[in-house]
C-alpha cells in the first residue's frame, strides 16, 4: 500500500542505505517512488506543487526518469544538475563535451542503418576507440500514459499491448495485474496458467530473435539463419494457439481473450524445437571467431547493475539474479519449477549464455504449464469502481513496473509503466566505453533495449 | 562438425523458403491509381526499400524483420533493405508519426531520390491505430508525406507484407514478377 509523506520523510527515505529503485514518477501535483529493500517493496508519494527533492543524487537511475517527469508534469527535481528535456524534443540539444586529442564525434540516428526503432547515438571516439557514448532518446515518444486516462481497463489494455510490441505479452500482463489489483479481483486459475503460457512463449520467440541476431553481428549468418527459422515456428505456433503471431491483445484485465487452440502443436514444437537449438547452441560454443567477437566485449560490471538495479539477461549476465518471477513472485510460477540462469562476466558472450538457459528453462515451462493447465472459465468480469493497484511481470527483458489508479467510474485516472529499458540503457553507455566503435552494434543488440517501451 | 551436419542435412532436404503470395489485389487497385506507369517501368523489378519507424511500438519492426529470414527470403523477389534513404527506391514508413520523428521523416523522404514510393505499412501508419489523438502524435504518414500503397495490420504479418511489397513489382502488362519468382 502507498504511504503518502511529507519532504522530510522522503529525503530521509533517500539516505537509507540499501534499497534499489524500482519506479519514480508522477502525476499533477505528486511524485511516487517505489523502492524495494531485500524482498519488500515499499510505495511512497510526495505532494508537491513545483519541485520535489531530487532521487539522482543516491540512484543515478533516476537521471532520465527525472528529466522525462519534467518534460511531462513540469515537476522540477531539486538538485539534479541535468535539466535537458528528455522526451520533449523541443529545444536544442546539447550533448556533453569531451575533450582530447584527436577525438572526434560521430553521430548515428534518430534514422539507424537496419530495421530498428529510432534514437540518437552520439559518439566521441579517439581513433576507433569509444570515450564516451551519449544517448538521446524519446523520438518515439507517442504520449501513451495522458492517452491512456479516461479509458476503461478494456480499452488502455490495447494501447498497453502496444508500448513495446516485442514485449507485448508481458507490458499486457503488468498492465492487467495492476488492475487487478486496484480493484481486488481474483483472476481464473485456467487464465493465469494461460497467461504464463503466453509469457514463456514471448520470451523465447524473443530470445531465439536475439541470440541469432547478435550472431548476426558478429557475421556469423549460419546461427542467425536458424535462430530465425525457430523463431518464425515459435510465432506460428502462437498463431494457431490464439490467434496472433504475437499474442497481442490476449492478456486483459479479468483474464485472457481467447482460450487454447490445438495444445499439441505446442508439444510437437517443443519436441522439435529443443533439440535443433541444442545444435545451435553447441555451434556457438564452439566458434573461436564467434568467441573473439563475443567474449570481454561490453563488459558491465556488477557494482553498476546493481547501483542501476538492472534486470533480464543484463542484470543476469553481471551477477543480479532478480526475476519478477521469484521476487516478489507471482502466478502461477510459485507452483512450477524453474532455474534463474545468472553469469557473473558481464559481456555479450554472458548476455548471450543467459539467453540460451532461458530458452530451455522456458521450453520447460512451457511443458509444466501444458501438464497442469486447470480446467475452466478464462476471463472474470471486472467490476467499475475506483482503486489504486501496482503490479510486476517479467519480460523477456526484464522485470516490467506498471501502476494504475481508476476513478469512480472505473475508468483509468492515470497509469505508468516502466519498461526494463529505463534501467538498461544507461549501462549500454558505460558497456561500450573502451571498446572499438566497430563492437557497438554487437554491444548494442546483446543488450537489445526497447526504444517504444522507454518513450512511451 | 555439427554445423556442417546440419547444413547438409538442409541442403538434402530442400528449402524451408516458401512460395510466396500473390500481389494484393487491393494493393494493386491502389498503385494502379495512384503510381505512375513510367516510374514503374523506370524502377522494374528490382527495388531498394528504406524502413523508417516514424513511431511504431516496434511489431512492424518485428515482423518486416521477419522478411529476411529463410521461410520468406525478401531478397527472392528483387527487394532489399538498404541502409541509406539515398540508395532506397521505396521508403517503408511504419508507426503514427510522432512530433518527435517527422523532421526525420521529412528529411528521409527528401534525401530519397525521385521517382520514389512510399508505402506505409500497420494500422498506426495508415490512420494512427490506437494512438490516434495522442499527444505526442502529429498523425498518420500521409499526413506528412505522399503515400502510395497502404498495408494493413496490427502488425501486418510478414505475408500481408510481402503481398503489399510484391504488388510494387507488377508493371500493368507485364507477367507476375511475384509469379516468376516463387517458382
Amino acid at each position: 500500500m502507498r504511504r503518502n509523506i511529507d519532504t522530510d520523510a522522503w529525503r530521509f527515505l533517500l539516505a537509507e542505505p540499501d534499497w534499489e529503485l524500482v519506479g519514480l514518477w508522477a502525476e499533477p501535483g505528486r511524485v511516487h517512488l517505489l523502492r524495494r529493500i531485500g524482498a519488500d517493496l515499499d510505495h511512497v508519494s510526495l505532494d508537491c506543487t513545483a519541485s520535489y527533492p531530487s532521487v539522482s543524487a543516491v540512484r543515478p537511475s533516476a537521471v532520465r526518469l527525472e528529466r522525462a517527469i519534467h518534460d511531462l508534469w513540469g515537476l522540477v527535481p531539486e538538485g539534479l544538475g541535468d535539466r535537458r528535456g528528455w522526451l520533449r524534443h523541443d529545444k536544442e540539444y546539447d550533448f556533453l563535451p569531451v575533450e582530447g586529442d584527436g577525438i572526434h564525434q560521430v553521430p548515428v540516428g534518430p534514422i539507424h542503418a537496419g530495421v530498428i526503432e529510432p534514437g540518437h547515438f552520439r559518439f566521441h571516439v579517439q581513433g576507433e576507440t569509444v570515450v564516451r557514448l551519449e544517448q538521446r532518446l524519446g523520438y518515439v515518444h507517442k504520449g501513451i500514459e495522458r492517452h491512456m486516462e479516461g479509458k476503461t481497463p478494456a480499452e488502455a489494455a490495447r494501447l498497453a499491448a502496444r508500448i513495446s510490441g516485442d514485449s507485448t505479452v508481458a507490458h499486457s500482463l503488468a498492465f492487467a495485474r495492476a488492475v487487478e489489483a486496484a480493484l481486488g479481483q481474483e483472476v481464473p486459475p485456467r487464465a493465469v496458467f494461460l497467461r504464463a503460457l503466453m509469457a514463456e512463449l514471448e520470451r523465447v520467440a524473443n530470445h531465439f530473435g536475439d541470440v541469432g541476431a547478435i550472431c548476426n553481428d558478429a557475421a556469423f549468418a549460419f546461427i542467425h539463419a536458424q535462430c530465425q527459422m525457430l523463431r518464425e515456428e515459435t510465432l506460428r505456433t502462437a498463431d494457431a494457439l490464439f490467434g496472433h503471431r504475437l499474442m497481442m491483445d490476449r492478456v486483459v484485465p479479468g483474464g485472457v481473450a481467447q482460450d487454447l487452440g490445438d495444445a499439441g502443436k505446442l508439444r510437437r514444437f517443443i519436441a522439435a524445437a529443443r533439440p535443433r537449438f541444442a545444435e545451435v547452441v553447441a555451434v556457438y560454443d564452439d566458434k573461436p571467431s564467434l568467441d573473439d567477437r563475443t567474449n570481454t566485449t561490453g563488459i558491465t560490471r556488477k557494482a553498476l547493475v546493481d547501483r542501476f538495479a538492472a534486470g533480464g539477461y543484463v542484470g543476469r549476465a553481471a551477477g543480479r539474479a532478480h526475476d519478477a518471477r521469484k521476487n516478489p513472485g507471482y502466478p502461477p510460477y510459485e507452483a512450477l519449477s524453474f532455474e534463474v540462469p545468472v553469469f557473473e562476466a558481464g559481456d555479450v558472450n554472458a548476455r548471450v549464455w543467459v539467453r540460451i538457459r532461458e530458452i530451455e528453462e522456458s521450453l520447460k515451462l512451457l511443458e509444466q504449464i501444458l501438464d497442469r493447465l486447470p480446467a475452466g472459465p478464462i476471463a472474470a468480469a471486472l467490476p467499475e469502481r475506483a482503486g489504486e493497484g501496482l503490479a510486476l511481470a517479467e519480460g523477456f527483458r526484464g522485470e516490467i513496473l506498471c501502476w494504475v489508479r481508476l476513478d469512480e467510474a472505473g475508468r483509468i485516472a492515470r497509469c505508468h509503466p516502466r519498461d526494463p529499458s529505463w534501467f538498461q540503457w544507461p549501462l549500454l553507455e558505460a558497456a561500450i566505453e573502451d571498446n572499438i566503435i566497430a563492437d557497438f552494434p554487437l554491444c548494442n543488440k546483446s543488450f537489445n533495449c526497447s526504444y517504444a517501451g522507454h518513450d512511451l | 562438425m555439427m554445423m556442417w551436419q546440419r547444413i547438409v542435412r538442409n541442403l538434402l532436404g530442400g528449402p524451408v523458403t516458401e512460395a510466396g503470395p500473390k500481389p494484393a489485389d487491393e494493393a494493386l487497385a491502389e498503385l494502379a491509381a495512384r503510381v505512375d506507369g513510367a516510374a514503374r517501368a523506370l524502377l522494374g523489378r528490382s527495388l531498394a526499400i528504406r524502413e523508417v519507424d516514424a513511431g511504431s511500438c516496434n511489431g512492424c519492426e518485428l515482423e518486416v524483420n521477419a522478411l529476411s529470414g529463410p521461410h520468406y527470403d525478401l531478397e527472392r523477389f528483387g527487394l532489399r533493405f538498404v541502409a541509406s534513404p539515398r540508395h532506397a527506391d521505396v521508403l517503408l514508413v511504419t508507426g503514427p508519426v510522432t512530433r518527435n520523428m517527422r523532421h526525420a521523416l521529412l528529411r528521409a523522404y527528401a534525401a530519397t531520390p525521385s521517382p520514389k514510393w512510399v508505402v506505409a505499412a500497420g494500422d498506426c501508419a495508415a490512420n494512427c491505430g490506437v494512438f490516434a489523438g495522442a499527444g505526442g502524435v502529429v498523425g498518420r504518414v500521409a499526413d506528412v508525406i505522399p503515400v502510395d500503397l497502404h498495408i494493413a495490420g496490427c502488425p501486418p504479418s510478414p505475408r500481408q507484407l510481402l503481398a503489399g511489397l510484391v504488388a510494387l513489382l507488377e508493371t500493368p502488362g507485364r507477367s507476375s514478377a511475384a509469379g516468376v519468382a516463387s517458382k
